[in-house]
């Protein structure tokens, strides 16, 4: 088996959405490198349950790196080291014997924390719901192949589509803007012809939505791009505004 | 008590039909007035939930997680199934009607599976309507692959994130009901408890998992759509937080459950490495489309795979399933894969796996193609093992993955308790004893976005819409103290092992004795030590923290407590099936070559449990399962 190890771990611990946080030193040995990040704070509350200490929350579910649900600032990180990797995705054996690692849950005025890491993303359903979809009563569709949809166009909306909503790029901008997961479903429904009739009634919205939750404005940082765990282009965000200058222009 | 199915009379193929034709209607303007509460936002909830608000009634959607996106349909990574017949190449209705009845090994009503099957097409049909991104060939129309236990190709995919794909476009439908006023969303809420007054569902109560606060909600009817409980055996694919605790309050509150033991090994996981792990990682059926399994033909053979020669090689599944080959059902090829390492072929350091290579598929197709179609799964594997599966094959094992077993349902998708409607996974009508590939997300969606608004509408027309006030009545109250009570005496029990102690000894034996074979002694064996744990989990649980705050140990205490009295009936039912069928292999019922033997004679029913006060006396009702389409005959991917 392998060889097991100790880390340092600094976090941040908030009891509750109004108590103020601070960062509280942990030392979690028998660190296993097969071990997931979460595996390890999960074996880390285990220890803090039997010592009659509150265990550290943090929202997690699948654990395959496709919910969302998960997702903490990892020695600055959002999400750690790994490219492409969602937190629960990230591994211990990125790490070695006696290394420190600071743990912070996201932060943005748009995502308040609830508790320790866990914070609230419920803004991300508002801007969906401000017009993220396309309006297709049950019942009413076509046949499926009535359409024939470019197989380029339809991987590229793909791609765009991937999005987990997990709030990274929200986490890792510098505007704390919500730029790259409304372009990205922007630009997933700009390239399917199914939702062209909405287009640019749904950019208009689902933009001042993203600004009224208190999202910054883009930059071009470009920051979320590196820390996405779908690995989306900022070039979601440059098709959004060029929809959302055509919605207001066109 | 006489469990009606009421599957409509007339010809299969036209029992759904004549259905839609003489239900009850509620008309527009009364729809307004009616309430309807809808547990779950994955396939099956997410659909119901957006088609019901479509239609004008007031949906009110429940969901543990932040979101209703993230429902752990997301995880689905195949595909899902439609009988388009795109590919010419001799699908139909009735095929994948018949192949989805003997996938299941004959334990499935005919009717519903074959209204599935009816439904299938318009899933796609609404999918692609909503924008969903499905998989297309370069003349733009839509590409289809097989899975296993069948030999056409009618799944449609995204990827390998299908249920992603189908989930978001659920989940926006839904949102654009939220806008729109019709859908209250209830997020980070869990349902502690089913209402019942007047002899039917009336509401539910929750616990808002942020503050601890409990709720109560009023709904002229209950949409259950919570999943399965393949977490039962604490290692699964399935999601951390998905349980059984809905499903379970239901059932003490008189919804029969029905064939619990049915539960589905899924052949193709990535193996466990350590005591510390908490989840198993499911790589898609679809691999084994290009993907060839294989062990060392000689035991204890440790060398690597690379330096063991072809001829020292055996690819069992293709040896003894020359037709399906690599694409036999799951319940099939994970008995395969434990026999194999039962037997000392089992390969990687812990031995409990088994290689599913692609050495072959890249020289013939390439590795651009390889990785077009698997990408992210590959990637997934690597980023989990630190093995690239383009030069290493793959080490998988089989691991809990699907429950077929749900709350008994009938043909309207109405539970024993009127009002209380059961949909998805959590239902158990169209799998029988094991599902195919790509069928849950078909299911799902069938239910929420074809079936529900149809059988719905017959239970409501004519019922006057309940009043909000009553939820200051006598059930609420007792319905609500209930849970609290059951919060605070996990809180009081104050011992000395935590949850995920007690959880890890429940999935131990639930794995060890009502996993892949079961045997009557193991069976037995089992539900007393898991009456003793129950015992220790009462007496020994540490939950840390209080109920006013966010406290997930709380939560977690609460849903084992469910599974570890679900455990039992899995065993006890298990016990009672004396036969083999799909994932229900009773070794005492096996042929020499190690195939399940059925006993349709005896065991051609369903077995629905009837909750009595403790858990070891669930009263057994049975629904006999008449085939009048489909031949029962011996299963063969021979």
């Amino acid at each position: 088996m392998a060889e097991v190890f100790t880390i340092r771990l600094r976090v941040w611990r908030q009891p509750g959405p109004q108590a103020p946080g601070r960062f509280v030193d942990y030392t979690v040995p028998n660190v296993n490198p097969h071990m997931s990040f979460l595996e390890m704070l999960d074996v880390l509350n285990e220890d803090l349950t039997l010592r009659g200490e509150a265990p550290i929350e943090f929202d997690h579910d699948c654990r395959e790196g496709i919910c969302g649900a998960c997702g903490v600032v990892i020695n600055g990180i959002a999400h750690g080291p790994n490219a492409r990797t969602a937190t629960c995705q990230l591994h211990m054996r990125d790490y070695r014997d006696g290394d420190t690692i600071v743990v912070e849950p996201w932060r943005a005025r748009a995502f308040p924390v609830i508790r320790d890491l866990v914070v609230d993303r419920t803004a991300f359903d508002r801007i969906i719901a401000a017009g993220g979809y396309v309006s297709a009563n049950t019942g009413a569709a076509p046949d499926a192949n009535a359409i024939q949809i470019p197989k380029e166009d339809a991987d590229e909306a793909f791609d765009y589509a991937a999005c987990i909503g997990c709030g990274a790029c929200v986490a890792a901008c510098p505007n704390s803007s919500a730029s790259l997961f409304t372009g990205s479903k922007v630009a997933h429904l700009a390239l399917m012809p199914q939702g062209s009739p909405e287009r640019k009634r749904r950019v208009a919205a689902m933009v001042a939505q993203m600004s009224d939750e208190g999202f910054g404005d883009c930059s071009n940082h470009a920051e979320c791009e590196a820390v996405c765990p779908k690995g989306i282009s900022i070039a979601a965000i440059a098709l959004m505004r060029r929809e959302y200058v055509k919605s207001v222009f066109g | 008590m006489l469990l009606d199915s009421k599957v409509p009379d007339g010809p299969i193929a036209d029992k759904w039909d004549h259905y839609r034709d003489t239900a009850k209607l509620v008309n527009p303007a009364n729809k307004r007035k009616y309430t309807v509460l809808v547990v779950g936002t994955g396939l099956a909830g997410g659909s119901a939930a957006a088609t019901l608000a479509e239609l004008g009634y007031n949906v009110k959607s429940f969901c543990i997680q932040d979101s209703p996106r993230r429902a752990h349909s997301i995880a689905a990574q195949g595909g899902i199934n439609a009988a388009k017949n795109y590919p010419n190449d001799g699908d139909s209705v009735w095929r994948l009607f018949h192949d989805t009845v003997k996938g299941g090994d004959y334990r499935s009503r005919e009717a519903n599976v074959y209204r599935l099957a009816q439904i299938s097409n318009n899933i796609i049909d609404q999918c692609v309507a909503q924008g969903v991104p499905f998989a297309r060939e370069y003349g733009g129309l839509l590409d289809n692959r097989s899975f296993g236990g069948a030999q056409v190709s009618r799944t449609f995919y995204s990827r390998g994130q299908t249920g992603q794909q189908l989930l978001l476009g659920a989940y926006q439908a839904m949102c654009r009901q939220i806008e729109a006023g019709k859908i209250e969303v209830f997020s980070r809420r869990e349902m502690l408890d089913l209402v019942i007054s007047e002899s039917r569902a009336q509401g539910i109560v929750t616990r808002n998992l942020v503050n601890g606060e409990m709720e109560r909600h009023v709904g002229d009817a209950v949409l259950l759509c919570t999943g399965g409980y393949g977490n039962v055996y604490y290692l699964s694919t399935n999601a951390k937080n998905t349980n059984v605790t809905a499903a379970w309050r239901c059932y003490k509150r008189g919804a029969f459950f029905a064939n619990p033991c049915f539960t589905q090994i899924h052949p193709t996981c990535i193996p466990v490495s350590g005591d510390y792990q908490s989840k198993l990682t499911l790589m898609s059926e679809s691999l084994r489309n290009d993907g060839r399994v294989w062990v060392p033909l000689n035991k204890g053979d440790r060398r690597r795979p690379e330096d063991i020669p072809e001829a020292e090689r055996d690819y069992y599944l293709e040896r003894r399933y020359p037709s399906f080959g690599n694409l036999v059902p799951r319940d099939v090829a994970s008995r395969a894969a434990k026999k194999e390492t039962d037997a000392g072929r089992g390969v990687g350091e812990t031995q409990l796996a088994v290689y599913l290579d692609f050495g072959d598929a890249i020289n013939r197709l390439g590795r651009d193609r390889i990785e077009e179609r698997y990408g992210n799964l590959f990637e997934m594997y690597q980023r989990i093992t630190a093995e690239d599966p383009y030069r290493v094959p793959m080490r998988i094992f089989p691991a809990s993955h699907y429950t077929m077993g749900g709350l008994w349902v009938d043909y309207e998708l109405q539970s024993t308790v009127p009002g209380l409607f059961v949909l998805g996974e959590a239902n158990f009508s169209d799998h029988g004893a094991n599902r195919l590939g790509a069928s849950a997300l078909m299911q799902g969606l069938a239910d929420g976005y074809f079936v529900i608004p149809y059988t719905l509408g017959g239970y409501l027309a004519g019922l006057e819409p309940l009043s909000n006030t009553a939820r200051d009545g006598e059930a609420f109250r007792i319905a609500e103290g209930d849970a609290r009570e059951r919060i605070q005496a996990m809180l009081d029990i104050k011992g000395s092992r935590t949850v995920m102690d007690f959880h890890r000894s429940l999935g131990r034996i639930m794995w060890d004795y009502v996993g892949m074979a079961r045997t009557a002694e193991g069976l037995k064996t089992a539900i007393s030590e898991i009456g003793s744990l129950r015992k220790s989990f009462w007496n020994d649980l540490v939950v840390p923290g209080e109920n006013s705050t966010m406290n997930k140990s709380l939560e977690y205490a609460g849903r084992l407590a469910d599974f570890l009295e679900l455990g039992e009936l899995m065993a006890r039912d298990a016990l009672e099936r004396a036969e083999s069928c799909g994932g229900h292999f009773r070794e005492e019922y096996s042929s020499p070559e190690g195939e399940a033997v059925r006993r349709d004679d005896e065991f051609s029913f369903v077995a629905a449990w009837q909750y009595n006060t403790r858990p070891s006396d669930a009263i057994l009702h049975k629904e006999n399962l008449e085939f009048d389409n489909v031949k029962l005959t011996t299963r063969s991917y021979k």
